[in-house]
């Protein structure tokens, strides 16, 4: 690779333990071993269909979740020594990080406290970390980039109740993007809205892009958006990565079993373009990963599986320049 | 960025938006009471109450403790008691009023005393979790299987009667309810994406519970403070019976009542003293249903989600 990547998560997992009656302490291992690295200036698509952990990740790496084990290895613009691994500092070391790394939430309706204004929720992060002098500079900054996520001004002197599910998702996204961060992590933020609004805010996430120098996390599951926005794309399968490619590389010559019948799953619009009983669709549901087996996770649902796949569990390797894939078809 | 020019065109601006939006959050809130009918009839009656039980004795020559032998069990405006007399020619009009003192200061204070502490402690075991919770719901548990009426006797005994014991005795053995609401409350904020994002951006846990917790437990709180006090009148009363609190001559609308209950089924000479019960009940009813109104407008009036049809 010709440069190196700003972030770079290595072995991340993050197992939740649980407790029940009588049986044994058992854990439900949400991340288990994901490798990802994001390039400055790229968006990295993360998708995967629901419970397979994606935002669990992009939760533990701002350490909403402690990380039960793996290195995030930052190498932000003001990181002294050119890199950090984030997960080894502590809250107070951490501070500055948590202006430079944010996250745009999934649901506009939870992500906004009810009872402030616009004017509040926006300028809490400037105050943390003291971004502006006084209540006027800050207000000034918050009508500035009220205007650039598409809202008026004067709509800080209004509660969020008062706005539509897309506006609200552009006040989240003025919220993350005001403190001038280097890293935004959106957590599926479009898959709360109506359809024609989220092409608007996926439109206003790339202009944003653009204007402020962002390097995007993209979590998703609708393959329609990751195509259209990423850069990049890892699929992810119960807590593991299956699959790394960039996104035209990836739609064209899907390599996991997985990845294909995921994009097998996308609907055509056009009927004379369907190919009639070629998809191969993924059947069945995805398995608990509670104390899930030592062998490859999408085994059961795999049409291609054979003896070795339920003995042990494959690596993510290389197969071409930047494609990586985890499957032993392809060892 | 053009900064004079934002600033001049924010002024305007928010002079324009100033019809729907007053200034400040409490002016809004104000004004949003005003509206409420029954919220602003309950302060009315609420303040006419209070100022009747304050300014009331100044008007009158009688005290709470004068008996006229010559008028006993007199019926309501009979000459010189307007709302009659009780067995030993009390005059109920100055025992209402000096009663209703200690009845609302007692109410007033112990359901104030009680929700901050029940606050606060649901607060702490909701926000923090792990350990200080399993102590705090444990100790909660503790407090509300404490068998309430035998320590209250012993206290008795120890600490003698009187208006701080009843308070503090009030206090002690009735935060619980709200500490276990507020723990439940804050349980499912703290899962909430806006608390999530402030601490994102490094927000420290006091601000986040000052800022994101607390008003979105209030109206909830607010509720069950009126509520609470309800409850505080009328435990008083029970407790005086019991000898803890206020005893006689000393005037409770508690122990008014209290005292009534002997007459119920009419007097020796076969007389139903019907005004002996019916004047402190009437007041603690009036006073309980101004207070659960106030406590009702108060709540609609700040949430910023809730608009009055008028």
């Amino acid at each position: 690779m010709a440069n190196t990547p700003m972030v770079e998560i290595h072995q991340l997992k993050k197992w939740f333990p649980i407790k029940s009656g009588f049986k044994k302490k058992s854990d439900l291992k949400a991340v288990d071993g994901v490798d990802l690295h994001i390039y400055r200036g790229e968006t990295l698509g993360l998708v995967g269909e629901s419970g397979c952990g994606k935002t669990t990740i992009g939760r533990t790496l701002i350490k909403l979740y402690q990380p039960t084990g793996g290195k995030f290895i930052y190498r932000g613009k003001g990181v002294t020594g050119g890199s950090i691994d984030i997960f080894s500092l502590n809250e107070s070391q951490m501070r500055p990080f948590r202006k430079e790394i944010q996250m745009v939430f999934q649901d506009p309706y939870a992500s906004l406290n009810p009872r402030i204004t616009v004017q509040d929720i926006l300028s809490e992060g400037l105050r943390v970390h003291s971004i502006g002098k006084g209540r006027d500079e800050r207000k000034e900054m918050i009508a500035g980039i009220l205007e650039k996520v598409g809202l008026r001004p004067e709509y800080m002197y209004r509660y969020p109740h008062e706005f539509s599910g897309g506006q609200r998702q552009r006040i989240g996204i003025a919220r993350a993007i005001v403190l001038n961060p280097e890293l935004v992590i959106c957590d599926e933020p479009v898959s709360a809205l109506d359809v024609s609004v989220q092409a608007q805010v996926i439109n206003l996430l790339e202009d944003l892009k653009h204007d402020f120098q962002l390097t995007y996390l993209f979590i998703a599951h609708d393959l329609a958006v990751v195509k259209h926005i990423c850069d990049r794309i890892s699929v992810m399968y119960l807590g593991k990565i299956v699959e790394t490619a960039e996104t035209d590389e990836l739609f064209r010559n899907p390599l996991h079993p997985y990845t294909q019948g995921l994009l097998a799953s996308i609907p055509i619009p056009n009927p004379h373009m369907r190919k009639i009983g070629k998809r191969e669709l993924v059947k069945g549901d995805i398995p608990s990963p509670v104390d899930p087996p030592d062998n490859c996770r999408f085994v059961k649902r795999c049409p291609k599986a054979f003896d070795r796949c339920l003995k042990e569990a494959p690596r993510l390797t290389e197969t071409g320049s930047g494609h990586y894939v985890s499957c032993f078809l392809y060892e | 960025m053009p900064k004079l020019f934002y600033r001049k065109k924010l002024d305007e601006l928010e002079e324009k938006a100033r019809p729907i939006h007053i200034n400040s959050y409490w002016q809004l809130v104000w004004v949003k009471f005003r509206s409420h009918k029954l919220a602003m009839f309950g302060a009315v009656v609420l303040i006419i109450v209070v100022a009747f039980t304050i300014f009331g004795p100044l008007f009158v020559e009688v005290g709470y403790e004068d008996m006229d032998f010559s008028s006993l069990f007199k019926p309501p405006l009979s000459q010189g008691h307007p709302l009659g007399t009780d067995e030993l020619g009390h005059d109920v009009l100055v025992r209402v009023m000096y009663g209703g003192r200690i009845s609302l200061f007692v109410g007033f204070a112990s359901s104030v005393i009680t929700t901050l502490v029940g606050t606060l402690i649901g607060l702490l075991s909701g926000f923090y979790g792990g350990l200080i919770d399993r102590f705090l719901m444990r100790f909660v548990d503790v407090m509300l299987s404490i068998p309430m009426f035998p320590i209250l006797l012993t206290l008795t005994l120890v600490f003698g009667s009187g208006i701080m014991n009843i308070i503090l005795v009030l206090t002690v053995f009735g935060w619980m309810g709200v500490a276990r609401l507020v723990r439940g409350l804050v349980l499912s904020i703290r899962e909430t994406e806006y608390v999530m994002s402030a601490r994102a951006m490094g927000v420290r846990s006091a601000r986040i519970i000052l800022r994101h917790v607390l008003p979105n437990v209030i109206p909830i709180v607010i509720v069950s403070a009126t509520l609470n006090m309800s409850y505080a009148i009328l435990s008083e009363s029970s407790l005086s019976y019991l000898g803890l609190g206020i005893q006689p001559p000393m005037p409770s609308w508690g122990n008014m009542l209290q005292k009534a209950m002997n007459y119920i089924l009419g007097t020796a000479t076969g007389a139903n003293p019907w005004w002996l019960t019916f004047f402190p009940g009437f007041f603690i009813f009036l006073t309980v249903l101004s207070v659960n109104f106030l406590g009702d407008g108060l709540r609609d009036a700040l949430d910023p989600k809730f608009v009055s049809e008028s």
